[in-house]
């Protein structure tokens, strides 16, 4: 048999890539940290999770690696559902946090009351991306239904990003109809209200209808529009934008910021099934904590995330504009009945994105 | 040659007209360029691509992406998985050939269809399996949680789900291969008086080594450079979970073109390494 030989060779190669395999280092004075996460935070963990590991190991002699994952929002959500054994979810969105709440049976329903602001330590908002010197000529929301303008925004369907994206539009027409959000709560509108609900489902709508494709993530949404030039305006997370604008250079897009726009509170939890059998509750809370320190919040700030603390934003005026935003609770009664009104199977979104296929 | 066409015949055909006429040099032409411009389109030029973007900011930037250790970590999750799977499919595929092509037995046709069904399904519905299966929402879920086994969104799962995908590579070369060889010298051997082990390692083994060894080789290029199936039951997490494609997509996602490129590139080579071994066993076999 002339196989023999290198049939020996492969199998001694086999061998050694498994032992080397095997030397995984497991040290009692070392804990891990899995942060599961959504697409535009990767930059802002890296750095974040360097900072709390030294600041940690100076507080306890605790070494701490922390292992991130980061995909759609809604995705990431449904691997936590499945097992995913994520010991702090970091999402774009309140509602996906509350279907793993829901679904999973993973944490507590008062999740969102176990850090201030309703656990949302930095905001970010929606705003418009451009190619450079906006031949378009894109100010405002409607210019995006203008004749011949094409429109690039994730699937609302998978990505946390494209929820908010399609909430702050609504909100926009919402706004103009009205005049004032007061009248949402009052009875003796509602026949008004009805019409400018009308109005906003036809505005986004018709945005979805120049709108040529649906990326999953809003990672992906900025590649097309930036890498394969698709579109000629960018729905994006300001975080996302100017993450963009850096790395891609000015001479390449610019930042349109809207009259008015969503302030979108991406929110942070603990798993606690998962931190309980782990034992690592308390690194867990720390870590989560760590977020609303001044270490913290200059660095979401640093990665184009609105710190929450006053001085810090301050700090970072010329980054973070003052812009007027709204609410999704104040506007649409907070997640679970956007999500089931918009975005469940059958709702609006399915509704107007089938109309469009049209 | 008795029998066959005369010498004479022969060249009468070839002077026939119609033959190596100008015409037909010239669709003969026309064709190769066409299959040569379709590969370079289709195989040469991402190819390039691939190298030309790894290397467009220098050897140095090159290099430096292979230190990241995530990099590394997906590197060798990828030598893993398939220094696992590869073996073991290579050992169900001889035996699932070996039982098709020299047995019969009820519910062969089905189990036929059983190996190519892998095949048939998306490779996303391959991963999906295994998280319906052993996800926690799966019919196994709580089972596995309670003995703290990890098999989702872990190394197992990815071997899983892996192992589902390139099943059939191995056996779908040597059902062929050992339908036409026949039964009559495994037969004349053990009337020899050789035993089932002797007769299949100086019988068989030797007849299909070269089917084996294609076999082998596509297992181990779609081991090493499946997405869909591995994407779905990694859970994506950085130097743990992730193989060199799906590092391929994160590195791209995170403006990190050089980095990507760059894992790409050594995907390739690896490809190509696979097929500079089988050459070089094929050119040890012939001297």
């Amino acid at each position: 048999m002339n196989l023999s030989p290198s049939l020996r060779t492969a199998f001694v190669t086999l061998l050694s890539i498994l032992t080397l395999a095997g030397c995984g280092s497991s040290d009692d004075k070392s804990v891990t940290l899995l942060n599961v996460s959504y697409d535009p935070t990767r930059e802002l963990y890296r750095d974040f999770n360097e900072d709390f590991a030294r600041q940690w190991q100076q507080q306890t002699g605790q070494r701490v690696t922390i292992k991130q994952s980061h995909s759609g929002s809604g995705s990431q959500a449904r691997a936590v559902i499945d097992g995913l054994d994520a010991d702090v979810v970091t999402l774009a969105l309140a509602y996906d946090i509350n279907s793993i709440q829901e679904k999973g049976k993973r944490l507590g329903a008062n999740w969102q009351t176990r850090f201030p602001n309703n656990s949302a330590p930095y905001t970010s908002t929606i705003v418009f991306l451009v190619r450079k010197g906006n031949p378009k000529q894109i100010r405002d929301w409607p210019d995006l239904v203008r004749e011949g303008v094409s429109v690039v925004t994730p699937n609302p369907k998978t990505s946390g990003g494209a929820r908010w994206n399609y909430l702050a539009a609504w909100g926009y027409e919402l706004h103009r109809q009205l005049g004032d959000w007061s009248k949402l709560d009052d009875p003796a509108n509602a026949a008004q209200v009805e019409e400018a609900q009308a109005s906003a489902e036809r505005f986004v709508g018709e945005i979805y209808r120049h709108t040529p494709v649906l990326d999953s993530g809003a990672r992906g949404a900025t590649n097309t529009f930036v890498q394969r030039e698709i579109g000629d305006v960018l729905i994006a997370w300001e975080n996302e934008a100017l993450l963009a604008l850096k790395e891609l250079g000015p001479d390449k897009v610019e930042i349109v910021i809207p009259s008015i726009t969503i302030l979108a509170e991406p929110p942070v939890a603990v798993v606690d099934t998962v931190v309980d059998r782990r034992g690592t509750r308390q690194i867990a809370e720390a870590y989560l904590q760590h977020l609303y320190s001044d270490a913290g919040q200059e660095l979401a700030a640093k990665h184009y995330f609105r710190p929450r603390k006053p001085e810090i934003l301050a700090k970072y005026g010329e980054l973070f504009p003052t812009l007027p935003t709204f609410t999704i609770d104040e506007v649409f009664g907070g997640w679970s009945a956007a999500h089931a009104k918009h975005f469940a199977d059958g709702g609006v979104f399915d509704r107007i994105y089938q109309a469009g296929a049209q | 040659m008795a029998g066959g066409p005369s010498r004479a015949l022969l060249d009468e055909i070839a002077s026939r007209p119609g033959r190596d006429t100008f015409v037909s040099s010239v669709i003969k032409g026309a064709f190769i360029t066409l299959s040569l411009l379709f590969l370079a389109a289709l195989l040469f030029a991402p190819l390039i691509t691939v190298f030309a973007t790894a290397l467009s900011k220098g050897f140095e930037m090159y290099f430096n992406s292979f230190a990241d250790p995530d990099t590394i970590a997906a590197i060798r999750l990828t030598l893993i998985t398939a220094a696992i799977v590869v073996p073991t499919n290579t050992v169900f595929g001889v035996a699932a050939a070996w039982a098709i092509a020299k047995f019969e037995f009820k519910g062969k046709s089905i189990l036929i269809t059983l190996i190519d069904l892998p095949i048939a399904v998306s490779p996303v519905i391959s991963g999906l399996i295994y998280v319906l299966l052993f996800g926690m929402q799966g019919w196994f879920g709580l089972w596995l949680q309670e003995h703290d086994i990890s098999i989702v969104f872990a190394l197992p799962g990815i071997i899983l789900a892996t192992m589902f995908v390139t099943f059939p590579y191995v056996a779908r070369e040597l059902i062929p291969l050992m339908q036409q060889m026949g039964n009559d010298e495994e037969e004349a051997a053990i009337t020899l008086g050789a035993g089932g082990i002797m007769t299949f390692f100086h019988v068989t083994l030797p007849k299909i080594r070269w089917g084996l060894l294609y076999g082998v080789i596509l297992c181990n290029a779609r081991a090493m450079g499946e997405f869909g199936a591995v994407s779905v039951v990694s859970g994506h997490i950085r130097g743990l979970t992730t193989t060199m494609p799906l590092h391929v997509e994160i590195l791209y996602q995170e403006y990190n073109f050089v980095g990507a490129f760059a894992v790409a590139s050594l995907l390739t080579l690896l490809a190509v390494l696979t097929l500079i071994i089988k050459s070089l066993i094929e050119w040890r076999q012939k001297t």
